[in-house]
């Protein structure tokens, strides 16, 4: 018998990486704008893409949405109403999407007739944010009421993320919510990352938001 | 938990790269995990013993490296390693820093095989 080391180099994750890369060059040739939407259950996911996808409509865009769930199709029946194609992905216990379910969800969709395409990812702060999905921009979402160390507490997410999305602020003097600690830790984490301060009820912030989303898909197509 | 999916595919892919030595038998792999790649190594070794059973990983080690996440920052033009991940600082001169160089990565390094006698 002999031993030896065998070099490797090898990404353990390279199997989804490569299915990411594919599908981001997808979403590029289709020049589709797509967004990974990532929080803790019930930061309002589902809240804030239910108001971000009535407004794109009635502005004239065409937008759909993936939305991840364990088990149930309750979200994307929420987001359905809105008129937008929606598609479930059930990941039946697994907490988190992988590029293949994406890609696989993606069949009969005409990609180029879209001018964004969310994806609502399974309600978890640690799990997806080993997962590229072929996102363009990852979204990270913050409730005023879960805590403004949150970022501290989740680094890997809030520093993954590309833009973080506060939510409930109609709720925030209600709840106590320290609007400066909560700006200073995700800037901490993640220096310089663009921030909005939203409500889905009330509509607070959305306009500003929309124009980041528009913003974004005029530098893909530049691109 | 990801932790199972991840040495799942560990499993997958050490299980490839097997094909090159045929016979040969797996005694040790070799990780290394950046700091930032949210794997935490007691769950990885749990579930090690698990998903490794029945394959010809079965009854070998896993052997995790961590690695510092390394900040390049502007003003110093140089890389540092952060002192905590609650704080994405430069060490030298404490400016915020963004750009992220080391960190993320979540790789097999290399693999300890036994390999089979070779008839002459
Ligand atoms: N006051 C207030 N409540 C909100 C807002 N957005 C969401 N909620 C409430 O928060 C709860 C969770 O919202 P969801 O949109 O289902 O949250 P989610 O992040 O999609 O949850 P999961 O998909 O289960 O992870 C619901 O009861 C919503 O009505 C908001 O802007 N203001
Ligand atoms: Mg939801």
């Amino acid at each position: 018998m002999t031993t030896r080391i065998v070099e490797l180099r090898r990404g353990i994750l390279k199997k989804n990486d490569e299915l990411a890369a594919g599908l981001r060059d997808r979403f590029t040739a289709a020049n589709v704008l797509v967004l990974n939407l990532v929080s803790s259950p019930g930061t309002g996911k589902t809240a804030f893409l239910e108001r971000t996808l009535r407004e794109l409509l009635a502005q004239g865009s065409l937008a759909a949405a993936l939305v991840g769930d364990l088990e149930t199709d309750n979200d994307a029946r929420r987001l359905a109403a809105s008129g937008a194609p929606v598609r479930q992905i059930n990941t039946h216990g697994i907490c988190h999407l992988e590029a293949e379910m994406v890609g696989k969800h993606l069949d009969g969709w005409e990609l180029a007739a879209l001018d964004y395409l969310f994806i609502e990812n399974v309600g978890n702060l640690v799990c997806p944010s080993s997962y590229d999905l072929g996102e363009k921009i990852r979204v990270a979402l913050l409730s005023v009421t879960e805590g403004e160390d949150k970022p501290l507490k989740y680094p890997t997410l809030f520093n993954s993320a590309d833009a973080a999305v506060i939510t409930k602020m109609d709720i925030a003097e209600a709840v106590g919510f320290d609007r400066e600690a909560a700006l200073r830790n995700i800037n901490e984490i993640r220096p310089g990352m663009r921030i909005f301060e939203t409500s889905a009820k009330t509509g607070a912030g959305l306009a500003e938001w929309l124009g980041y989303l528009q913003e974004q898909r005029a530098n893909q197509a530049g691109s | 938990m990801h932790e199972l999916s991840i040495v799942s595919s560990i499993v997958d892919s050490v299980t490839e790269s097997l094909a090159r030595y045929p016979g040969a038998r797996v005694i040790g792999v070799r990780l290394r995990v950046g700091a930032l790649a949210a794997v935490i190594e007691d769950s990885l070794q749990f579930c090690y013993g698990i998903a490794t059973d029945g394959t010809p990983l079965a009854g070998s080690t896993l052997v995790v490296k961590t690695l510092p996440v390394v900040v390049h920052c502007s003003r110093c033009n140089v890389d540092g390693a952060i002192e905590s991940v609650q704080s994405f600082r430069c060490p030298h001169c404490g400016e915020l820093a963004m750009d992220v160089r080391q960190g993320r990565e979540m790789e097999i390094e290399a693999i300890e095989i036994e390999e089979a006698e070779v008839d002459a």
